[in-house]
């Protein structure tokens, strides 16, 4: 294993300044996903930087009724906050979807945004990857990709992102502050996640050196009413093939304000404003859920080993807002409460 | 039929629940295994593995790389000692062994090189550093049971490649019920808990090795025949094992390379794989493609039974995963034929895995009884039950004993399965479509000769000396429950050695047969010790030891049909809407001879019935066909069940006696797995209408099955 440096900052200033003085260092935050890369290889840093004792680990309503969330807040530290659980309860619900108990406990808000795809070319070194190696080729267009993107990918890249959180985030519109060594910063979910086009390996539009320092979501009433549905190949400690965040206002039988976001179809998570545009005025019936989706699913191109997305983003959408606006169906037992107990 | 389940009446040890000897030592980490015993002035060898899938290595640039720090050697074709050309090992010719020989690369992820060095890291890095180039040629790793090359193998090791009996043709030709259908399973990977290690050093003339080895004296005889070696020199030592599950008792990278290095740096050397080159240098299972042909009359029984199966193996040498074997002691039929074929592909060379031939085979054979029986209009019990062979019905022997029906009928009279609705697809809860399912299981009970050494020591205490492996399971408590009735002792007073090949011969942890060839030999040794004993008043100093050795009286064994036997219940639930399947319960009820610990029993059996529902629900290891590699060889891409997707299992038996046998305890460690895997499929479609003919049964499976996905959007 190739030696490294290691610091620990105390203050965000201290960190940025690390990182502007050393282009080849990463921020070390709970490390889940970053330690999994340099052991394999892929991530061969010269120097981390451990943000995780920064003062960025608080919660907090803002006085425009905002909730704000330190990037080095914990994800269990997340999903079990009141204010999340009661007013965005899709965003615990993501969170609690993914990873255990353990990995849960040690990886921070800032640095899921930020994790890695889980292509398995991605991960192997000995093969073509332009997202890890920039023009060496995409091994999955033409091997194995059935967990791969159907909407928004490129010739270059079909990878997912792999994050179960930001398909919540997404959802709720949140903002992403950050600090370089020349000042702070804020991007608007949209812009915040950049398009793969022939850039794969360029996946944010935060710029060089910039630290993550915490996200907000916006006061948003219809998110107290949401949910997340995860789809995977086992149970438990996988990621999705195909998952949704959803929250529903219906008014007397009429869609008064829905948002929905997918996650495991594309590079980014994405926002499904082509169903939301669709079913805002209409009836909150399962027909137009469905047209909905299928309104937004209409842009898909699936690979030869994917197309099982498109039906299945589908049918998850139609269950969610089902459920959603008509008070049935519990979220599962072995959703929420995942590694508490078995 | 009276059964004893869960209430084996102990008279002694045997038959007790007890934890395991050395279960403290390994919850402690005071247990070492072989990749963390520690040893002075150890090195550390990286194994540096092939990228191409079929070619020569043209250059190998260690120069630089011998300048790094801490290098001591890099090893690879060019410089390696020459091993024993043309090695033969204990299960025969075994190119796989032949490491560093020659400049062909038969397979993504072969032995290039070794880097030796001071520390793991330091080997580590350099190996990384080293660059190796190849001359490729262009390959081919795709598994096709239509393959152009695909022939017909002289024999398995588990028999002969095809039996026949019967006018097959023409009794399917005769039936009235004719089922004929291809199963699939896929590349499987035992994936033992403990990656394979081992540690080798030269000691006084001797070669040590500390290994993680099924059969210690299988790898020390083998290795003396690779390195040319006196046997009496060599000497393998494997206490603890963390699972091996048939991967574990060959010659390969991790113990071959060990004693290579040790030998060229004249230091002991550790050689650890990595998780990913456990998937391309220890073996796995190899993916199946399976033709059933049943035919029956209105009432179910059988006229034609035909299981004709496809494995893979390597270029290097052949190894069938004989599918067709599971049928031939298991239903009676007018014609019967059963044959395995293989196809040669530029791909690892698989090997045993927990039941070679009846995991996969009992998915095929236990599937198409299942369709058979609703064709029939029959419940699939009483199908198996009309089925019931007098004797082998291949072999016509007499079976020692057969209680695959007690299986059944305790099985289903725990399970509920009396008055159980056959319609398929009827069955709802919330968005959950539930069934029910079940099928057969039975494995060889197989036997052989082993040695063994009781002690009577003089303080009063005994010590048993026999050359078994514990892979995990408890073999070595279950020895000392069999020795302390054998010998009328406390089970405190009983001392277990095993694990060590100057113990001398013993059979391997392998094919279930190791718990009763070893019993056999104890009990031997422990009965005449008792003799002696009870004509000496005094002991001596250094105590009385008696030696057996069961060669003759496992060869006067009368010639039977020996097996046991399982019965397998699954309830399914599955959401058609999102493709997902949730196992509710299973149950396992079996007839495996008598059981020596029923704690340890147990988690064989529950383990093997997980393997069966990950089996059936998420192992597969996916071929890149460009590479030639794994697209998911690693445990974050390779799924098998998690905790999340197991539910309560329950598993017990029924009273099993051989009255030919002295020992009357058949092996377990398979038998679990055999069949659970066909409960499962049987229960989705009873759940959901839908057949599904190919492992596992994965969500997009399911969606595509549903009709909701489009034509051509889902190869494979």
């Amino acid at each position: 294993m190739r030696e490294f440096g290691y610091q620990r900052a105390h203050d965000v200033a201290g960190a940025v300044a690390l990182l502007d003085a050393a282009p080849d260092a990463r921020f070390l935050g709970g490390g889940t996903n970053l330690v999994d890369l340099m052991k394999t290889g892929v991530e061969r840093p010269a120097l981390l930087v451990d943000v995780t004792e920064l003062p960025l680990d608080g919660i907090g309503v803002t006085a425009d009724g905002a909730l704000h969330i330190g990037a080095t807040v914990t994800n269990s530290d997340l999903a079990a906050h009141p204010e999340v659980r009661r007013r965005y309860p899709a965003l615990a619900q993501a969170v609690l979807a993914g990873a255990s108990g353990q990995l849960r406990n040690m990886a921070t808000v800032g640095g899921n945004l930020l994790q890695r795809t889980r292509c398995g070319y991605f991960a192997d070194t000995a093969r073509p990857c332009n997202k890890r190696t920039p023009g060496s080729g995409c091994s999955a267009l033409d091997g194995i990709h059935r967990n791969h993107a159907i909407l928004g990918a490129s010739a270059h890249c079909v990878a997912t992102h792999p994050s179960d959180m930001a398909v919540a985030l997404a959802a709720f519109d949140a903002v992403v502050s950050y600090e370089t060594a020349s000042g702070t910063g804020e991007l608007a979910w949209a812009d915040f996640y950049l398009p793969v086009g022939d850039t794969p390996h360029r996946e944010t539009a935060l710029p060089p050196g910039a630290l993550i320092t915490g996200i907000t979501l916006p006061p948003a009433p219809v998110a107290a009413h949401s949910r997340y549905r995860k789809i995977r190949e086992r149970a438990s400690y996988a990621f999705a093939i195909g998952s949704a965040a959803a929250a529903l206002d219906v008014r007397d039988g009429v869609v008064h304000e829905v948002r929905l976001a997918f996650g495991a179809v594309a590079s980014r998570p994405w926002r499904a404003r082509e169903a939301e545009r669709a079913l805002t005025g209409g009836p909150a019936t399962a027909a137009a859920f469905a047209a909905a989706a299928d309104a937004e699913l209409a842009a898909a191109e699936p690979l030869p080993d994917n197309g099982y997305k498109v039906p299945l983003l589908r049918n998850v959408t139609v269950v969610l807002l089902t459920e959603l606006a008509t008070g049935t169906g519990p979220v599962e037992r072995t959703e929420p409460t995942e590694g508490a107990k078995r | 039929m009276t059964t004893a389940t869960g209430t084996t009446r102990a008279t002694g040890a045997v038959g007790t629940a007890r934890t395991r000897i050395e279960g403290l030592d390994k919850v402690t980490g005071a247990a070492r295994y072989a990749g963390e015993v520690p040893f002075a002035g150890l090195a550390h060898g990286w194994v540096v593995v092939s990228t191409v899938a079929r070619g020569r290595v043209r250059s190998i640039d260690d120069a630089p790389v011998r300048e790094m720090p801490g290098v001591l050697a890099v090893l690879h074709h060019g410089n390696a000692p020459r091993l024993q050309e043309g090695f033969v090992g204990t299960l025969g010719p075994d190119p796989v062994a032949e490491i560093f020989q020659r400049d062909r690369v038969p397979h993504v992820g072969w032995p290039v090189a070794l880097v030796v060095a001071e520390t793991s890291e330091q080997a580590r890095e350099a190996a990384e550093t080293l660059v190796v180039e190849y001359d490729t040629e262009p390959h081919d790793v795709a598994f096709d049971p239509r393959h152009p090359d695909r022939y017909t193998p002289e024999a398995t090791v588990q028999g002969p490649a095809v039996t026949e009996k019967g006018d097959l043709e023409a009794e399917l030709a005769a039936s009235t019920v004719v089922v004929d259908e291809l199963y699939t399973t896929p590349e499987q990977h035992h994936n033992a808990m403990e990656p394979h290690a081992a540690m080798a050093r030269w000691d006084g003339g001797r070669l040590e090795v500390v290994d993680t080895s099924q059969g210690t004296m299988m790898t020390a005889t083998d290795l003396a025949a690779l390195f040319q070696l006196d046997p009496e020199s060599v000497h393998v030592r494997s206490e603890h094992i963390g699972g091996g599950f048939g991967s574990k008792g060959w010659l390969r990278a991790h113990n071959v390379l060990a004693v290579m290095a040790a030998t060229v740096v004249g230091r002991p050397v550790r050689v650890v794989l990595t998780r990913r080159q456990v998937f391309s240098l220890t073996g796995y299972r190899s993916p199946t493609a399976q033709r059933v042909r049943l035919g029956a009359d209105a009432e179910g029984r059988l006229r034609a039974l035909d299981h004709d199966g496809v494995s893979l193996t390597s270029t290097l040498t052949e190894f069938v995963e004989a599918t067709g074997g599971y049928g031939r002691a298991m239903y009676e039929a007018e014609a019967l034929r059963t044959a395995n074929h293989v196809v040669r592909l530029d791909v690892p060379t698989p090997t045993f895995m927990r039941a070679p031939g009846e995991a996969p085979g009992s998915f095929a054979l236990e599937s198409a009884l299942d369709e058979l029986a609703e064709k029939c209009g029959l419940d699939p019990i009483e199908l198996r039950a009309r089925n019931e062979p007098a004797v082998g019905p291949v072999t016509g022997l007499p079976f020692a004993d057969r209680e695959l029906l007690t299986c059944f009928r305790e099985g289903a009279r725990r399970f509920n399965w009396e008055g159980r609705d056959p319609r398929p697809g009827v069955r709802r809860d919330g968005r959950w479509l539930l069934g029910t399912g079940t099928a057969a299981a039975t494995f060889p009970a197989g036997v052989a000769p082993s040695t063994a050494a009781v002690t009577a020591e003089a303080d009063g205490t005994f010590t048993v000396r026999i050359n078994a492996a514990d892979v995990g399971t408890g073999a070595r408590t279950a020895l000392a429950q069999v020795a302390a009735d054998a010998l009328g002792a406390d089970l405190d007073r009983i001392r277990v050695r095993i694990g060590d090949s100057d113990l001398g011969q013993a059979w391997l942890s392998g094919g279930s047969m190791g718990t009763r060839s070893w019993s056999w030999a104890v009990m031997a040794a422990a009965a005449e010790l008792r003799e002696r004993l009870a004509l000496s008043a005094e002991l001596p100093p250094e105590g009385i030891t008696v030696r057996s050795d069961t060669t003759e009286a496992v060869g006067a064994l009368a010639e039977r049909e020996r097996h046991s036997y399982g019965a397998q219940f699954a309830e399914v639930a599955v959401d058609v809407n999102t493709g997902e399947v949730r196992v509710r319960r299973m149950l396992g009820i079996f007839a495996a001879g008598r059981i020596v610990n029923p704690l340890t029993a147990r988690s064989q059996f529950v383990g093997g019935m997980t393997w069966g529902l990950s089996m059936a629900l998420h192992e597969e290891a996916i071929r890149d066909r460009v590479s030639g590699g794994l697209a998911n060889g690693d445990l974050a891409g390779y799924h098998f069940a998690a905790n999340a997707d197991v539910p309560v299992i329950e598993a017990d038996w029924v009273h099993d006696p051989d009255p030919d046998d002295p020992v009357g305890i058949k092996g377990i460690g398979e038998i679990g797995i055999v069949g659970a895997a066909a409960a499962i499929a049987n229960a989705v479609r009873h759940a959901t209408g839908v057949r599904h003919r190919a492992l596992p049964i994965r969500p997009d499976r399911v969606l595509a099955a549903a009709g909701a996905v489009p034509e051509g959007t889902t190869r494979a």
